[in-house]
This record gives C-alpha cells, sequence and structure tokens, in this order.
C-alpha cells in the first residue's frame, strides 16, 4: 500500500502516462453467441443478427460493423428494416418492439436505439391478445402491421409506435364474406404471416395459422379474396409481379395460388411435397425467385422426410432440374436471399443465399455452377473446433504474410469466386497500421491463422496437425462427394464441426518465428511439433524424437492417456508449414511451456514433469530435466485421477437430484391433507437449508511447501543471451521457471554457424532459483543494460531492433503469480520487488511486455508489463522500476474462460473470449486501436424507385447525404455497447457454464 | 563432580565468558551445558543470559550453588519455582535423573531454543474489540491450520446498524498453528490481513492474500468470544469498541506500518544455487538493507546434480530455528552425504 501512495504524484510522468496509456474495448471478432433473428435490408445492403442476450450487430462491406444492446437483454425475436429507410425495427421476446436507427454523429455512423413500445390490449384481453407473430413494415414507412396470437392485425404508426385503432384488422371484419361452412373463428387464430403486395401498396396478404389466407384491401377495409389452405400455414411469399404467391406448410407441402381480379376464391395451382411421399417436415420458409430464362428458384427451408432426415437442418434450393439441400451442422435461424432489388428490371435474378446458422453464416453463391460457397470477410466461426490456446504475432514481415495468404489461397479453391455480396456502408477507419496475426490452436489438432490487422478477423490459412499422426478417423471419410442417385440430394456446407476424434490432437502451445518462418506447435499428448515454410506440396518423413521426461525412474505410473502413434514412412503434406521433426514427451502429459529460438534452431518444451530442449537443426535431443517433486502423486499419474474424481461429485449432484425429486414427488403424492403437506414441505425446505449449511464455503489458508501438488509443473521458457556465469563473458542460456517457484537457467555451447551441424549443442545448469514464495512462476525476462527487455531472435539480424546492450549489466525480471522481482545478473542478488498478492489478493495470470507510444510525440516510447489478474484487471507495471501505472477493470473475474484466454500483443492490444465463438478485442494504447468506424449513407433514390417487393409509387423526400466527415470521437458510445453486450452475455448462467465447461474440457 | 572457584562479586562481567569459566573449570570445553543455581528460596533457576547470571550473583549468599547439567540429557522439568520444596533434594533430582524415569516429562527447551509462534500486537492502538494476530510460520513444521468462510456481520453505520458481508474463521485443523496459540478460534471475524483490510474483497481474494503473506501472517480480528478481551486503564470507559470501529482503518495502517517495515525485508529470502553448487540466500543488492532476522530459517529442498535426477540423493533439510547453532557445530549425517554430491547447504 505505501509502496503505491509514497511515489508517484510526479505531475509530468501523470501527463506521460495519459498520452501513453487509455483503455478501450474496440471490437467484437468472430460469430455471435446464440444468434436468434436475421435481417436484411437490400436498400442499404446491410445485414442484421440478433441474439438471445438481446445484441443486435449489423455488418455490410467489410469493416462495416455497427452494435446495439436491447437493455432488457432479451432474446431477439424478429429484425425488420423500415423500407428505404435507416432504420429497422425488432422485437423481442417480451413482446417489445424497438425502433432503431443509424444516424451520422461526428462523421461516423452510430445505431441508436430511438423508442420502445409494447402492444396493449384492452383492459382485460388475454396477452394472447397482443403478443406479436408478424411484422410487416408498410412500405409507406408509416406504419407497421402486428399480427397477432389473437389474430387480430394493430396498425402502429412510425415513429411513435401510435396505435391506429380505427384501422385495426379483426378476425370478424376479416371473416364477414366467407361461407361459415368453411371458415369459423378460430381460422383466424393467430397471424402466421402478412405480405403487402409488391405492385400495390394497399394490399397485404394475410396468412393465418390454420392455413386461410386472405389477400385485405387497406384503402377500403376489406378482403379481396380468400384462399382456403387445407394445411396448417408455415409463411408466404409473392412473385414478384403479384399475379401469384406461394405458401409453404406444416406438412411439408408448398402450394402456388394465382391472384386475379375475376376470382375471389381461388383454387390451388399446385400442391408439391418436395420430399414426399412420406411424411415430411414443415417448411418453415420458402422464396420463389423469378429467373430471366424461366425457370425459377425455389428456395426453402426443411421439408425433409420425417423419419429418415428429420434431424438434419437444410435449406433447398431448386431450379429446373437442379435440386440441392444444403445440410447445416447446426440449426438453420434464418436465411435470405440477394437479388436485384433494381425495380426497373423484370426479374428477381437471385445471386446468393445467405443462411445464418447457430454455430455460423453461409453464404451460397447462386450465379455460379455447383452453387459454390462463398467466404466470408467477417463473423468467422472461431470455434468450428472449441478453441484451445491462442498466440498473437505482431508485425508481420510482408513476404511471410504473403507466403501465408497464398498457402491459404490453395486450401480455398473450392469457395466461389464472387465478390462478398453484403456490401453496404462505407468503411472510413484508417488503414490498419501494421499486419498482424492472430493464431488459434483447436481441439482437433488445427492451428488457424486470422489476418488481426483490422476489424474483421479473416482466416487466411488452416493448418492441420492430423496428418503427422495414425487416428481412428480416416481423413478421407468426410468428403462432399455428392452421389448422383442419393435423395434427397443433401449437401454438407459450412465449416462449424465441434467433434474432435481424438481429444489428444488438442492444440495447447503456440509459438511462431514471424522472421524465420519456423512454427513449433505442442499438444495435449506431449507432441511438439516443428514446422517450416513450404510453398509446395511436399512428401516427407517426419523425424521423430522421444524425451523421457521422467528418465526411467521406477515406480511411476501414468495412468493418463496414451501418446500419439505416428505414421510411418513419408507423409504429403501441402503448402504451408510443414512439420520436419516432431519430439513426444514421455509420460504424454499436456505440454505446458514451449520456446523456440529460430537464431540457434532450437526448442524447448516443458510439462508437468519437466522440460527438455531439442536441436531442431541436428535434429538431437540436447537434455532433458525432471522437475518432478517424487511425493506429487497427482501430477505422475495424469489427468485420470482427477476425472475420477470429477465423476464422483456428478454421482453425487445426480443423487442429490434424485433426493430431492422422490421428496418432492412424496409431497406431491400426499393426497388432500393440507397440513401434511405443509408439514413435508417445511421438512424438505429444512432438510435442503440442513444440505447447504453443512457444506459453507470455506478455504483452506496454508502456506505452500515443496510438497505441494504440480510443483514440478513447468509454467514457462525463455531463450536469453545473456551473462549467466560471470559479467565479461555473455552466452546463450534458457530459463524455465515451475509452478512451484523455482527458477533453472541452463548454459547452453551452440557451436558457430559452420560447425553447427558437427559439433553438438552442449547444455549446462547453471543456476536454480527457489523462490520462497513459492507462488508459480508465469514469467521470466532479461533486461540489458539499458533496461530494455532482450529482442526477439532474430530480430537484429533484420534490423528491426536495436542490438541488446551488452556493456552494462543484466537483470533478471521473474515474475510469480503473486511477485515480480528483479534480480542482478550474472550475480544473483534481489534488487526490487513489487508485492502483488500480498497486498491486494489478486495473482498474476498473464504478463506480457508490451511498447507504449506517446499519442503526442512520434519519438517516445517506452517498454512495460501488462498483466492481467484472476480478478480481469489489467494493470500496467513500468519497467525496470516496477511501479503500477494504471489499472482498468477488464474482464468479469466470474469469467474465468475469457481470463484464461486472453492474449495481449506487443503494442498493448489484447483479446479475450468473451463467448465460445467471439473474441474481444481491446486496446490499453492511445496510439494503436483497432475499431470499427464506417458511414452509412442513404441511397439516392429516384423517383420510381421501388425496392423488392415494394410498390414503386412512393416518394418521399430522401434525406441528403450526412454532412461532412469529419474525424472525431465517435467510438464512445459504440464502446459503451459493447461493454454492455459482453455484460449481458456474461450474465447469462448457461453461457458461462458453457464457456467454462469448454475451457475445463480444452485443459 | 564438584568444583569450587572464587569470583568478584561486584564486577560479575559477562555470561559468555562465565560460561567459559565453567566449561575451562570443568574441562568440557566442546559440551553443551545448562546452567542453573539454587536462589534464597531453594529453587533450581536457570543462568543462560548476562541478566540472571548478574542476577544469581547478587543474590549468592555468599555461596552461589550452582548445577551444570550436559544438555542433550538435560532435565528441563528440574528448574522452575518450588522445585526445591515439592523434590525435597535437588541433586538426586539433578544428578540422577534416572530416578523418574517412570513419568516421563514433557521436555520444554530453554528459552534461547524459544522462538516465537504468535504474539498479540498493537494492543494499544487497536479498539479493545479486536485482536491483532501475529503468526510466525517461518520455521516450523507446523501448517497453519485453519480455514475461513463467508459470513455476514452487523455493523454501526451512519444509517444505523447493517448487515454486512464478512470474513470468518471457519475451522481450526487440531495440533495447527492457528490452533496451539489460542489466540483465534471460530467465528472469529477476519478484518485485516498483514494491515489491509478485506471488506470488500472475496472469500478467495482474502485466501490469496493470507497465503501470500503465510510466512509472517498478523490477522486482525473480532474474536466472537469478547469477554476475554485485552481491558486497559488509560482506555476511558464508555467507548464501545462498536463506536471506535469507524475509526479504526484510517488509523491503523499507518500503525501498522511500522511493524510490517521490520518484516518487510526478512519474510521471504529467496535461493539461489549456483553450479549446482551452494545453495545460498539471495542477497540484496542494495547494502543499506537491514539484517537479516536472527530467527530466519531456510527450509530448503534441493534436487542435486545438473546431470540425472536422483530422488536418494534428495535432503529435505529441516532445522528447527533455535537449533542452527548448535548443529552447525558439529558433524551432520545429512550434510556428509550432500557433500558426495557435490552439494552442500549452508544458511
Amino acid at each position: 500500500m505505501r509502496r503505491f501512495l509514497r511515489p508517484g504524484h510526479d505531475p509530468v510522468r501523470e501527463r506521460l502516462k495519459r498520452d501513453l496509456f487509455q483503455f478501450n474495448k474496440t471490437v467484437e471478432h468472430g460469430f455471435p453467441h446464440q444468434p436468434s433473428a436475421l435481417g436484411y435490408s437490400p436498400f442499404l445492403r446491410l445485414m442484421a443478427i440478433g441474439t438471445r442476450s438481446g445484441a443486435i450487430k449489423l455488418y455490410g462491406a467489410p469493416g462495416v460493423e455497427f452494435m446495439g444492446l436491447h437493455e432488457e437483454n432479451n432474446t431477439v425475436m424478429q429484425i425488420h428494416f423500415i423500407p428505404d429507410q435507416c432504420q429497422l425495427v425488432t422485437l423481442l421476446d417480451d413482446n417489445s418492439l424497438h425502433l432503431w436507427s443509424l444516424k451520422q454523429h461526428g462523421g461516423a455512423s452510430e445505431l441508436r436505439e430511438e423508442h420502445r413500445f409494447t402492444l396493449k390490449g384492452p383492459p382485460g384481453s388475454p396477452p394472447s391478445a397482443t403478443q406479436v407473430t408478424a411484422v410487416l413494415p408498410h412500405s409507406s414507412r408509416e406504419v407497421l402491421y402486428l399480427g397477432t396470437e389473437s389474430g387480430n392485425i394493430f396498425v402502429v404508426e412510425l415513429p411513435s409506435f401510435r396505435v391506429l385503432e380505427d384501422r385495426t384488422i379483426t378476425p370478424e371484419a376479416v371473416l364477414q364474406r366467407i361461407p361459415e361452412d368453411n371458415c369459423n373463428r378460430r381460422s383466424c387464430e393467430l397471424v402466421e404471416a402478412l405480405r403487402e403486395h409488391p405492385k400495390n401498396p394497399d394490399q397485404i396478404l394475410i396468412g393465418y395459422s390454420r392455413g386461410l389466407i386472405v389477400l385485405w384491401d387497406l384503402q377500403n377495409n376489406k378482403a379481396t379474396h380468400h384462399f382456403l389452405g387445407s394445411q396448417q400455414l408455415e409463411n408466404l411469399y409473392w412473385q414478384r409481379d403479384g399475379s401469384k404467391f406461394i405458401s409453404c406448410h406444416y406438412d411439408g407441402s408448398y402450394t402456388q395460388w394465382p391472384v386475379s381480379s375475376d376470382n375471389r376464391q381461388p383454387e390451388p395451382l399446385e400442391n408439391t411435397v418436395p420430399y414426399g411421399p412420406f411424411p415430411c417436415k414443415a417448411i418453415s420458409k420458402i422464396y420463389w425467385q423469378t429467373t430471366k430464362n424461366g425457370l425459377p428458384y425455389i428456395i426453402f427451408q426443411g421439408g425433409m422426410p420425417r423419419a429418415s432426415y428429420g434431424d438434419r437442418h437444410s435449406i433447398s434450393v431448386i431450379h429446373g432440374s437442379q435440386q440441392t439441400a444444403f445440410d447445416f451442422t447446426s440449426r438453420v435461424i434464418d436465411f435470405f436471399i440477394i437479388f436485384s432489388s433494381d425495380p426497373a428490371t423484370e426479374f428477381d435474378d437471385p445471386s446468393a443465399l445467405v443462411v445464418l446458422a447457430e454455430e455460423e453464416l453461409v453464404v451460397i453463391d447462386l450465379k455460379s455452377a455447383g452453387w459454390p460457397a462463398v467466404h466470408p470477410p467477417y463473423l468467422a466461426s472461431l470455434h468450428c473446433s472449441a478453441i484451445t490456446c491462442s498466440h498473437h504475432v505482431s508485425n508481420i514481415p510482408l513476404k511471410l504474410w504473403e507466403r501465408i495468404i497464398s498457402a491459404g489461397s490453395k486450401q480455398n479453391i473450392h469457395y466461389s469466386s464472387m465478390p462478398w455480396p453484403i456490401d453496404g456502408g462505407t468503411n472510413i477507419a484508417p488503414d490498419p497500421p501494421q499486419r498482424d496475426l492472430l493464431l488459434t490452436g483447436h481441439e482437433d489438432g488445427t492451428v488457424r491463422f486470422w489476418d488481426a490487422s483490422g476489424v474483421c478477423l479473416h482466416l487466411l490459412y488452416k493448418l492441420s496437425t492430423v496428418r503427422v499422426f495414425l487416428t481412428d478417423a480416416d481423413p478421407n471419410d468426410n468428403m462432399n462427394t455428392l452421389g448422383e442417385d442419393e435423395w434427397p440430394p443433401l449437401r454438407k456446407v459450412g465449416t462449424f464441426d465441434p467433434y474432435s476424434d481424438d481429444p489428444r490432437l488438442g492444440i495447447q502451445k503456440i509459438y511462431l518465428c514471424k522472421y524465420s518462418g519456423y512454427l513449433a506447435v505442442a499438444g495435449t499428448a506431449g507432441q511438439v511439433l516443428v514446422m517450416e515454410l513450404n510453398d509446395e506440396d511436399a512428401e516427407h518423413m517426419v523425424d521423430h524424437a522421444e524425451a523421457d521426461l521422467l528418465q526411467d525412474q521406477e515406480g511411476y505410473r501414468w495412468k493418463g492417456h496414451e501418446k500419439l502413434k505416428t505414421r510411418d514412412g513419408p507423409v504429403r503434406f501441402e503448402a504451408g508449414f510443414q512439420p520436419f521433426v516432431l519430439v513426444q514427451c514421455q509420460p504424454p502429459a499436456v505440454v505446458t511451456s514451449l520456446a523456440l529460438h529460430s537464431e540457434w534452431k532450437l526448442v524447448a518444451f516443458g510439462t508437468s514433469h519437466g522440460f527438455g530442449l531439442f536441436d531442431h537443426q541436428q535434429k538431437r535431443l540436447v537434455f532433458v530435466k525432471c522437475t518432478l517433486h517424487p511425493s506429487d502423486q497427482l501430477a505422475l499419474e495424469g489427468p485420470l485421477s482427477r476425472v475420477k474424481s470429477l465423476k464422483k461429485s456428478l454421482r453425487q449432484s445426480f443423487r442429490r437430484i434424485r433426493r430431492s425429486r422422490v421428496s418432492s414427488r412424496k409431497r406431491r403424492g400426499g393426497s388432500g391433507n393440507a397440513s401434511e403437506v405443509q408439514e413435508a414441505n417445511a421438512k424438505f425446505d429444512q432438510d435442503a437449508l440442513q444440505e447447504m449449511e453443512l457444506a459453507p464455503v470455506q478455504r483452506k489458508i496454508e502456506a505452500r511447501s515443496a510438497e505441494d501438488s504440480f510443483t514440478g509443473f513447468v509454467r514457462t521458457l525463455y531463450f536469453a543471451d545473456t551473462f549467466l556465469r560471470d559479467s565479461s563473458r555473455h552466452c546463450p542460456s534458457l530459463w524455465a521457471g515451475t509452478n512451484g517457484g523455482t527458477v533453472y537457467a541452463f548454459c547452453l555451447r551452440v557451436p558457430p554457424a559452420e560447425r553447427r551441424m558437427d559439433e553438438p549443442v552442449r547444455a549446462e545448469q547453471a543456476k536454480e532459483i527457489q523462490l520462497m514464495h513459492r507462488a508459480p512462476v508465469v514469467g521470466i525476462l532479461v533486461l540489458d543494460g539499458r533496461s530494455t527487455p532482450l529482442p526477439e531472435p532474430l530480430e537484429v539480424a533484420h534490423d528491426l531492433s536495436k542490438s541488446p546492450d551488452m556493456q552494462g549489466s543484466h537483470q533478471l525480471l521473474v515474475v510469480s503469480e503473486e511477485q515480480f522481482k528483479v534480480f542482478t545478473l550474472p550475480k544473483v542478488s534481489s534488487k526490487l520487488k513489487l508485492k502483488l498478492t500480498a497486498l491486494e489478493g489478486c495473482r498474476v495470470r498473464k504478463v506480457t511486455v508490451a511498447n507504449f507510444g506517446s499519442c503526442k510525440t512520434d519519438d517516445y516510447s517506452e517498454n512495460d508489463l501488462a498483466v492481467l489478474t484472476n480478478l480481469g484487471d489489467i494493470q500496467i507495471i513500468s519497467l525496470p522500476f516496477l511501479k503500477l501505472q494504471i489499472r482498468y477493470p477488464c474482464i468479469r473475474k466470474e469469467d474465468v474462460s475469457g481470463i484464461a484466454s486472453c492474449v495481449f500483443t506487443k503494442y498493448g492490444q489484447g483479446f479475450y473470449l468473451i463467448s465460445p465463438s467471439e473474441f474481444e478485442r481491446f486496446s490499453l494504447s492511445t496510439k494503436w486501436l483497432v475499431e470499427p468506424r464506417c458511414i452509412v449513407d442513404m441511397p439516392e433514390v429516384t423517383s420510381n424507385n421501388h425496392v423488392h417487393n415494394k410498390s414503386g409509387t412512393e416518394n418521399a423526400a430522401r434525406k441528403s447525404r450526412g454532412p461532412g466527415k469529419s474525424p472525431g470521437d465517435c467510438g464512445e458510445d459504440e464502446r459503451k455497447s459493447g461493454r454492455l453486450m459482453e455484460h449481458a452475455l456474461l450474465n447469462d448462467e448457461k453461457v458461462l457454464k458453457e464457456i467454462q465447461s469448454t475451457l475445463e474440457g480444452g485443459r | 563432580e564438584f568444583r569450587r572457584f572464587s569470583l568478584e562479586r561486584s564486577k560479575p562481567g559477562k555470561f559468555e565468558e562465565f560460561y567459559g569459566l565453567l566449561q575451562h573449570v570443568h574441562k568440557i570445553p566442546n559440551v553443551d551445558v545448562l546452567v542453573g543455581y539454587t536462589d534464597i528460596h531453594g529453587d533450581l533457576l536457570p543462568i543462560n543470559n548476562d541478566d540472571n547470571y548478574h542476577k544469581a550473583v547478587s543474590t549468592a549468599n555468599p555461596l552461589l550453588r550452582i548445577f551444570i547439567q550436559r544438555k542433550e540429557d538435560a532435565d528441563y522439568s528440574a528448574f522452575g519455582t518450588d522445585t526445591m520444596m515439592r523434590k525435597k533434594n535437588v541433586l538426586s533430582n539433578v544428578l540422577r535423573p534416572d530416578n523418574h524415569k517412570k513419568k516421563p516429562h514433557i521436555v520444554i527447551s530453554m528459552p534461547q531454543d524459544f522462538r516465537p509462534v504468535s504474539s498479540i500486537i498493537d494492543v494499544d492502538i487497536l479498539p479493545e474489540t479486536h485482536r491483532r494476530v501475529r503468526l510466525y510460520k517461518y520455521g516450523t513444521d507446523k501448517p497453519l491450520g485453519f480455514y475461513i468462510r463467508d459470513g455476514s456481520s452487523v455493523r454501526v453505520t451512519p444509517h444505523g446498524l447493517e448487515k454486512v458481508p464478512g470474513i470468518f474463521i471457519s475451522r481450526l485443523v487440531p495440533g495447527g498453528l492457528a490452533q496451539s496459540t489460542g489466540l483465534l478460534a471460530v467465528n472469529d471475524e477476519v478484518l485485516e490481513v498483514n494491515g489491509i483490510e478485506v471488506s470488500g474483497k472475496s472469500l478467495d481474494q482474502v485466501t490469496d492474500m493470507m497465503i501470500a503473506n503465510s510466512r509472517n501472517l498478523i490477522i486482525t480480528v473480532r474474536p466472537a468470544n469478547q469477554r476475554n478481551n485485552v481491558v486497559r486503564n488509560s482506555r476511558t470507559s464508555g467507548s464501545s469498541g462498536q463506536s471506535t470501529e469507524s475509526s479504526l482503518p484510517s488509523s491503523t495502517p499507518n500503525m501498522l506500518g511500522n511493524v510490517l517495515q521490520g518484516e518487510e525485508e526478512s519474510d521471504e529470502e529467496d535461493i539461489i544455487i549456483e553450479d549446482s553448487g551452494e545453495p545460498q540466500q539471495i542477497p540484496k543488492a542494495a547494502p543499506t538493507s537491514e539484517s537479516i532476522e536472527s530467527l530466519s530459517q531456510i527450509e530448503l529442498l534441493h534436487e542435486s546434480s545438473q546431470n540425472g535426477f536422483l530422488p536418494s540423493s534428495e535432503m529435505n533439510l529441516n532445522h528447527s530455528a533455535g537449533s542452527i547453532s548448535m548443529e552447525y557445530e558439529g558433524p551432520e549425517p545429512g550434510r556428509k552425504s550432500l557433500e558426495e554430491d557435490g552439494t552442500i547447504i549452508t544458511l
């Protein structure tokens, strides 16, 4: 405490701090968690996605993104854009309607909630009377038609949400001219669909759930046509010219109906069950798109044969003789078609099918033969396989960048070349300052390379380590082969595939050297792969070595998983990163730390048993060091023993549930005797209370000892060229820090380049430091004579860093979970320390050196430590004096997975998972901010304009283009809403649990 | 064996000199002994520092009868008040210790072998309702041995009585340090950890703070049992503990700061092993640092040798604090084997 109060109020430093540090949450990358609704404006060419936590996100051209959050945090049920406006209406599951608009402010557009409204019926009416089931924003933009469960259609004025009671369309009015024997009051229960006539805005089509469809004349307030459907209605769609419409039904059929002035009660033209004759599932939505060649596209969701394919999530496209049922791995939320919205054209000519599934967005190019998928520039499914780790590399050299992109483009040949069809708005954010890569490791043994430079997190390249190993699953198993005769013509689309064949393949640590293109990847079963970037396909052997970290000690039994089996003989690798060395740790425990030195050609790896050093040039194991305490049975036996205890606790909780069920059943069974019931009730409550009291949450207070479990767990590895033995000669060294607070330093002798292949690399233990507080060591760093952290390998060789000061004395910084300590080198004496846990009760979870530049002057920058604590706070601590600079609350402390997933960049930004599929990006720097900044202009509308299926008689005055673009402070509100949104997500206990469980599974 | 010699009563000198003299007189230069004398009441009292030596000399009447025992087989119970009365012949007790084989005594070591285990501190600055307890984990194998839990307590606030969340001691492990001190009890409310208030902190945070401070843990509690509080005369009556509570937090951190200052440098000394050589405490780089507390003791587990991991060569040297100086005088079996491994452990 004194430490923080005493020094510090230096006004110069305080001012500098303001120029250096600033905390912002800037953008959410990835795919929204639990999407629930989809909307599209052909006018703005923007797509909107609503989520179960009440968030709404708008996407247009790459980089154009908006976020909003409903205060209620309720599920968004429907999204409707107001025709030809920068406005949209959302319906939540609490039956409230919200009007949002995009307004320009300070040179950029912002999404704001304007109004909210809940439909209220007359006093005493049942809630179903006003439960909104269908929303139709009329093309006049003045009113909204709200179909309800009661069959009433209410008309509300926009934007005030005033109910125009005299215009309400009641079932009674609808039924007026219908023969009684066909319809009764019940036919008009629940409005399923409302559609405006594409040519005549005075007519709307009303579809009721029981099959009755009515064409209503708004001018005369009467029904002009009645269509008597026999099947339960799901949805309706007008043909472009308004002469026909199509209805789809619960039994998996769709029906075409003619609309003509002579027949007021026409018979259906055609009734089809596309996947009959056996019972089929409902078709919940249908599109009918006309084309120049006359063959329409019929696109519908569902309709699969109930018995054999009832579990598929499909969308079928029928075009003449072509028919494909796109098969999604997760539930389809909604879809829309992008087609020609220019009123001058006669046909729809659909170009793309956009499908929002529960876990991903899939866009199908309908113009190219074979209907290939389009590679989305955003909304990437980060979690196609669960993320197990991430690694960020800043400022990638152009050469490497291009090679990775080229390797990735070879993987993407099956994608359509169509430009991204959702292209509304303009991205006005400055170009990203540098090329950044975010690498995510996944449970299925893949590493994905993301372009993390800007607002759109975009997949560049995907690397799979599976080929090196022999697994049960044949990789050629699930090819997308489309059998000619197969029926239904299912075709798998999308990338979301959460099922891992073998959990041992999971990636745990990644290290990429951006200068040499060497990549080291380590996984769950103790496998360490070293790879090299190759621009061509190649078939070669992978050198294989085993590192026995226990060194043949007797009496140890590994009860965990077996090591992965390797393939014999050469393996074919596609262009990109190709493994050439595989080291397998024995016992095959999870690799917990990894370091690669591309200049010395060494890779170091650690597990809960010890660590080793491998020379990947000579392909020789240099040494291994066991860090295990002999009494540490838990580490020895592997993860199995813990699994057992989990099983046990599960069993107990089930038992508890069963017990409570039994007692509640008893309660219910207790005949009519009220007092008896009461008694039982009271007893039950008492029991429950007692159970709670029996196990209060308590924490043991005990000093750490050398005998604690997992003290040997290697937490961090670090290569440094420093003064280890004496102050006159520096040498390569390897540092390792363990969970028990021990730091090992090994002096390395790496032969000079010309004899690199002839002489072996030698290592000798030079130092061992035992921190007396025994907290886990999470970071080791050497500071040079100028107190600057040593540069990365090859950084100096590439002229990207000053060479380190080898004259002055070096210092060693050891970061444990509890303290920061600076020691002198080569003679280790303690110089400085900063206690964190003893004073604040928080622990270090992540720590990185970050470079902070001043936003005022270009020539000032400094290195500080960016620290994330277990309470979710971010602290910036100065180097080398270890003074706390600033502290920001960032992640909720309950969000364990968010904290565990956090990764910092070298320039003071960071990422963490807010859901299994979304990274939140934040910035600590005033200088490096990546956030969306975009503008949505109202397209100029000509007098004859009509859009989509709306009438062309509209011609309202349009707002002129927005005011001049002046750079200003626009992000503030969005940032706020971003924070809110995250809050909403994490408030959801289920979400939290889910995240936690995936995380625990990953560990 | 009896010796008789004379001393200058007016200039007794130091205890060390006297101790040397005794060893010289008895020709036992390398044997550790306990020194005692009979006072005027016939009690056998120890002589082990300057003060009680001077006292002994000054009370000699005129003969000072001194008893010397080998430390190894010393009968500590011989010392104390009324020893002479109770046991008729002190000599028989002292010289023939096998007399009381039948009732083994609890061995209580000499004060010089004592080290603090716990203490109540800052009594003068704390309200009577509070107790600040210092637990010296340093140098003992005893576990701290207590658990904490969440709970709620009633506080006096400007808005009246309010229920606020608090941290409480939930369990004491039998035989643990916390229990053996008798200063902490179940349901005591924890108010501060090493001078830092716990209010507003979560159970896990407080746990982490306590563990981080476990080598020198100072916890301020409000005992559940308020009957054993220290009553100070200086305190004006009428100021109840609760009413002073609000003033406490503002005043204590400064006061405690002084207490912690001394601890700061000595609470932990990391250990360095150079080239698999001798483990040493890591010195302070700044020469101005304070001297290391004399009672510091290091538990060290050293896994030796750079080439291999040999569990059999591992030594767990675990000394009790008071015996440090003694044990290093003589040959020690453990040390020898370590030397063979090229590893020496010193302190």
